[in-house]
């Protein structure tokens, strides 16, 4: 039962975001959907960092990655050399749909964070952080400036925007239920053993390093079908997955309680809910006959307050790292 | 693959600013085992004040005091409102809750002074070029390496010459036990927290004479790769944590002058990649020997 609760209450947050997003209004919805693309990429990032305790400052170029992958695959062909004229080889023709260009984004996002991570997890701590905010900048830098393979600076335009409310719930819902799975498996047992104590686990004969990669390369996977989902959802370009977006994740894991996998949900849905109140309330709504217009830019104050202010007041977070029951 | 005098220069005084960030950062990161991601954010505050008192018509002098004063009240202000509270916390913890006071911080310039930016223009006799022995450098390379050098000596000076110094070095070697010895743990942080508000201040001063044009990003970039040169020197070591900043400054300063124009926007992963790889093979810092050795 307790075990059940543990995926159920994530989950039933993720369903119940995404039953009230089909209430709203369209103009209103994109919020919605934009937070449950956050709470993908947050649920990735605490399957590596909840599970393992190090720090990653990497995983937002994961996302990119699965961005670039779905992106660049589904354009049409039609459309393609004149949105990305300088693509090489077979991206300038090879076409997939949907469900495939999410498999593939989550493909390349696995497949890329297993093969940083071979060298990158023999290290920890800071260097670890350092060396993963190394392969932010560099994936950042490339995917910004080659135009071979990408649009460069531009965004990545006549992308067929499939990220309705269902596909970013389910995408949510996915990598909610991968995190349970994993972290209830031996490997994520293993792992979290790394993470209360190295040196007894080690003792115990679990492999560190090897543990950290698995993890590394799932949550890869997770951070890459995130980005699939978000490329679908807008037109985005290469410039708005950085530091931003890198900080305003990981303060999510944080804020929400960065060791459980309802902190991760909980995190994200909550600066993500207030964050997007704020910026609509910037453009005017109303709230019960009440008309409530701030000025733009409070949006932003605001959550940066907020955060300071939670990890000031009750630094283990929202749920204090802990799931429902326990 | 040409280096010249002036991209030799000017490398040597971005390792010179630098190098005093990366005391800046070192410094607190030794007594209170916190990375202030937030340091950008003050040089970029004290940016502000010489670009506005420049607006205003104040003398450079005047502009440069408003620098250090407002530098200085942000960084006791941090201290008292987000370290101190934390202090005990996780350095996970720490790191993001002053990734949050940048962002806050970053976000308050972006409304109080707009994305465009300002010019702080009373800092633009120090980017003239002096003309040494038919070698064009400019001023300001000339003047930071000359601040950097001193600056550096004195602490070196406060380090092993005063007692504050040497509790200082005593707390970021073990700080129960340095606590136990009978250092006093506020003076210790406070005095370490106040020297890195001071160096953020003397680097506003020379990043702004470099590049007058103050905006919110303004010196987030330079802290980024500080921080990398940090962690690559040896954060453990203040003396591996300036060289570390001295060596990334230096070599993003002749790797910028060195590579070709149309491979100068690449800049940032050859650096990037030239640190992983260090790690890879120091992880514990470049200038920091193996199996420990004496501190300082």
């Amino acid at each position: 039962m307790r075990r059940l609760l543990e995926v159920a209450a994530p989950a039933a947050l993720v369903l119940a975001t995404a039953l009230l997003g089909l209430a709203v209004s369209s103009a209103l919805q994109t919020y919605f959907l934009d937070t449950l693309v956050k709470v993908a990429i947050v649920v990735a990032l605490y399957v590596f960092i909840g599970n393992s305790g190090v720090l990653s400052f990497g995983h937002i170029s994961f996302v990119a990655l699965g961005v670039w992958t779905a992106g660049v695959l589904t354009v049409p062909a039609a459309e393609r050399t004149a949105i990305m004229p300088g693509l090489a080889g077979f991206l300038s023709h090879a076409t997939v749909g949907n469900v495939p260009s999410l498999l593939l984004a989550a493909l390349a996002g696995l497949v890329f964070a297993f093969a940083v991570g071979l060298p990158l997890m023999r290290l920890s701590g800071l260097a670890a952080g350092i060396a993963t905010f190394g392969v932010l900048e560099i994936v950042n830098n490339v995917l910004r400036y080659y135009d071979k393979i990408g649009p460069g600076l531009n965004a990545f335009s006549s992308v067929p925007e499939t990220t309705g409310i269902w596909q970013a719930a389910i995408g949510a819902l996915i990598c909610v239920v991968v995190a349970f799975a994993y972290q209830r498996s031996r490997f994520g047992r293993q792992l979290r053993a790394t993470r209360e104590d190295p040196a007894a686990a080690s003792a115990a004969g679990i492999s560190i390093y090897r543990q950290r990669l698995l993890a590394f390369a799932v949550s890869g996977g997770l951070a890459g079908l995130a980005g699939g989902l978000y490329v679908h959802l807008l037109p985005i370009e290469i410039d708005s997955l950085y530091l931003d977006l890198t900080f305003i994740t990981l303060a999510m894991l944080v804020v929400g309680g960065s060791g459980s996998l309802l902190g991760a949900v909980v995190g994200a849905l909550a600066i993500g809910g207030l964050d997007s109140f704020l910026s609509a309330a910037e453009n005017g709504v109303d709230i019960f006959g009440w008309n409530l217009n701030l000025p733009t830019g409070t949006s932003v104050l605001a959550v940066g307050a907020l955060m300071a202010l939670i990890l000031v007041v009750r630094p283990s977070g929202i749920t204090g790292g802990r799931e429902l029951g326990r | 693959m040409s280096v010249s005098w002036q991209t030799l220069a000017d490398a040597l005084s971005l390792g010179g600013i630098y190098a005093l960030m990366a005391v800046g950062i070192g410094l607190v990161f030794g007594v209170l085992r916190l990375v202030n991601f937030a340091y950008g954010q003050l040089i970029m505050a004290g940016a502000y004040a010489i670009a506005y008192a420049s607006v205003w018509g104040w003398p450079s002098w005047a502009g440069i005091l408003l620098c250090f004063a407002v530098v200085l009240a942000l960084t006791m202000l941090m201290d008292r409102a987000v370290f101190r509270p934390l202090r005990t916390q996780s350095p996970a913890v720490m790191l993001v809750a002053t990734f949050a006071v940048a962002f806050l911080m970053q976000s308050i310039a972006i409304l109080a002074f707009g994305q465009l930016g300002t010019i702080a223009s009373s800092m633009g006799p120090l980017n003239q070029p002096w003309d040494i022995a038919g070698v064009q450098v400019r001023k300001i390379a000339i003047v930071s390496i000359v601040v950097a050098a001193a600056c550096l000596a004195l602490l070196q000076l406060l380090l092993t010459r005063t007692a504050v110094g040497l509790h200082m070095r005593a707390a970021a070697m073990d700080f129960r036990t340095a606590r136990m010895l009978g250092v006093r743990a506020n003076r210790v942080i406070g005095g370490a927290v106040l020297i890195s508000g001071l160096l953020a201040a003397v680097s506003a001063v020379m990043l702004t004479a470099r590049n007058p044009q103050v905006t919110p990003i303004f010196a987030l970039d330079d802290t980024i790769v500080v921080l990398a040169g940090v962690v690559l020197g040896g954060l453990m070591r203040p003396v591996a944590a300036t060289l570390g900043g001295f060596t990334i400054g230096f070599a993003s300063g002749i790797l910028g002058g060195a590579l070709p124009t149309n491979q100068s926007q690449y800049l940032p992963t050859f650096l990037f990649a030239a640190v992983i790889l260090v790690l890879l093979i120091r992880p514990n810092g470049l200038f920091v020997r193996a199996g420990g050795g004496d501190r300082l």
